[in-house]
């Protein structure tokens, strides 16, 4: 399973303050071209967890390995160019500048010669985009918003994605819109490691999921069973739902 | 009232402008008010100064106005070193002196560290060139009419369309180049900047050298149409920071459009109520914007 994992993080401690980790010795896998759900309460240590592994966290101590490299101590902006990409949940596009220099600042580490045909695979790819390319991307509704990070995260084509919380905010229609969308995504190749509130919806997309509870592993297995499971269910399927509209 | 303000205050404009630029990119991008600015304006005007007066030793002649000009070919060439050398001032500062303190402390350690910047440096630039007041030419410049009964010299007219040249470069390098956009998108969310792939500390260091650049270049224009003097750029400290706020913190557009407003109220109430009250000009601005509209003309809200 480890072998043919895309991206590991073993024994992960890292937080935004020395001395007070949020993640306390998690770990998890992800296989090339699986999607695997973070899931767990409030403060478990998801978001922290791929934020750390997107480079915008503090790593205390634990290993974080990408396509056969040692990510430990690559600075953040680094990682996209390795084909690791990151979409966070809140202020996820840039709001004061236009679609289309959201698009064309994120082509910017890539060969002149690809940018133009990656925004425009883009815009292709996310047609609502590119009806508002000349907008502030703060004057887009939410679910255009998420469109947008998830359109800035693919445009260099990543062999990774990591999304926190992509269905916040959204409405149950745009829901299952993105994560249509996500499932595209997965069948194009890319890995996909996704933290959710919206527990039902993420073990309906996922391939395999971990439960973290404060920091640590708690359940770990496939989407199908996890779902199936009476102890899951009635600790974090009951009412999630409410709690993934925040 | 005389209409001859209008060409004061433009030039005077101008000039905080590209002052103001400075002190709203590091606002906006390091999160500091920086008061040792002013000393890059100083900083800027001795550094030409002095690449001018070697030049003029090498090139015998070449301290000699340009047609109609008191500005030399020597100043001409040495105006671009300054910027240049005042952009690795600046980029010096920040690795002595603001680097270390960026995020290990809290951002007052740095305005205050700022502060003692600015008299070393201000303190500095007096024991070298000493606090008498120097000049890049003596020539008597004579104003002329040039259109609707204003009259202007031929500097003025020269260093308005340098400045007028170096604000719009500077509006296109934000607004169409990758540099710009990632100055923008640092000075918006520096942790999404760093997922979307921007070398924040390389934009950073950009913004660095941009402002000192642009600040020396306002210490050649102020050098050039009053005079060099190790307090000149400290003394322009207050309406920097006024046109910065007025325009928005953040905005370069903002800035230029505040520096205007300020630079035009200075001349009117030179006009009106008398050459003391000038400096009030830029306090009087400030207050009213922060009890009015804290975010400014252009700013978002906090």
């Amino acid at each position: 399973m480890s072998e043919a994992a895309i991206l590991s993080v073993e024994r992960m401690v890292a937080g935004y303050e020395p001395g007070l980790p949020i993640v306390n010795g998690a770990s998890i896998h992800a296989a090339r071209g699986e999607i695997v759900a973070l899931l767990g309460p409030n403060g478990a240590g998801k978001s922290t967890l791929i934020k750390a592994v997107a480079g915008l966290a503090a790593l205390t101590s634990g290993e974080v390995r990408f396509d056969g490299k040692d990510l430990t101590g690559m600075p953040a902006h680094m990682r996209i160019r390795e084909g690791l990409a990151f979409a966070p949940q809140n202020e996820n596009v840039f709001a004061t500048m236009s679609v289309d220099d959201n698009l064309r600042l994120a082509a910017g580490f890539l060969p002149s010669a690809r940018r133009a045909s990656r925004i425009a695979a883009m815009y292709d790819a996310f047609p609502d985009l590119a009806r508002q390319r000349g907008l502030l991307a703060g004057r887009l509704s939410g679910g255009q918003r998420q469109m947008l990070a998830i359109a800035r995260a693919l445009l260099a084509e990543p062999k990774a994605l990591m999304l926190d919380e992509p269905s916040a905010g959204l409405s149950p229609k745009f829901v299952e819109f993105v994560f249509a969308k996500l499932a595209d995504i997965r069948n194009s190749g890319v890995t996909i490691v996704l933290v959710e509130q919206n527990t039902r919806a993420a073990l309906a997309l996922a391939d395999r999921a971990y439960v973290l509870v404060q920091g640590r592993n708690r359940h770990e297995g496939e989407a199908r069973a996890l779902r199936d499971d009476p102890t899951i269910a009635a600790l974090y399927l009951g009412g999630v739902e409410t709690e993934g509209v925040a | 009232m005389n209409p001859q303000v209008v060409v004061d205050g433009l030039i005077n404009g101008a000039l905080i402008g590209l002052g103001a630029i400075g002190v709203t990119l590091t606002y906006s991008i390091l999160r500091f008010a920086n008061f040792a600015h002013g000393e890059f304006i100083t900083f800027g005007a001795y550094a030409a100064m002095a690449i001018a007066g070697g030049v003029a030793t090498l090139v015998v002649g070449s301290d000699a106005g340009l047609g109609a000009l008191s500005i030399s070919p020597a100043l001409i060439l040495a105006a671009p070193l300054a910027m240049a050398l005042t952009a690795g001032f600046a980029l010096a500062l920040d690795r002595i002196l603001f680097a270390r303190l960026r995020g290990a402390s809290e951002s007052i350690s740095i305005v205050m560290a700022s502060f003692g910047a600015s008299m070393a440096i201000r303190a500095a630039i007096e024991f070298v060139f000493t606090s008498r007041p120097a000049y890049f030419t003596r020539d008597l410049q004579i104003a002329r009419p040039i259109a609707f009964g204003l009259k202007a010299t031929p500097n003025q007219i020269a260093l308005l369309i340098v400045a007028g040249v170096l604000m719009v470069g500077v509006h296109l390098l934000l607004s169409r180049t990758q540099i710009g956009r990632a100055m923008r998108a640092v000075s918006e969310n520096p942790a999404l900047a760093r997922a979307a792939g921007v070398d924040v500390d390389m934009t950073i260091r950009f913004a660095w050298a941009l402002g000192g650049a642009l600040a020396s270049a306002a210490g050649v224009m102020l050098g050039l149409l009053v005079q060099i003097r190790p307090f000149m750029g400290f003394d322009l400290l207050l309406p920097l920071f006024a046109a910065a706020i007025l325009g928005g913190i953040g905005s370069v557009p903002g800035a230029f459009a505040g520096a205007l407003v300020i630079g035009l109220g200075e001349a009117l109430t030179v006009q009106l109520a008398g050459a003391e009250w000038r400096a009030a000009v830029a306090f009087l601005v400030l207050i009213a914007v922060l009890l009015i509209r804290p975010s400014g003309m252009a700013g978002r809200p906090a």
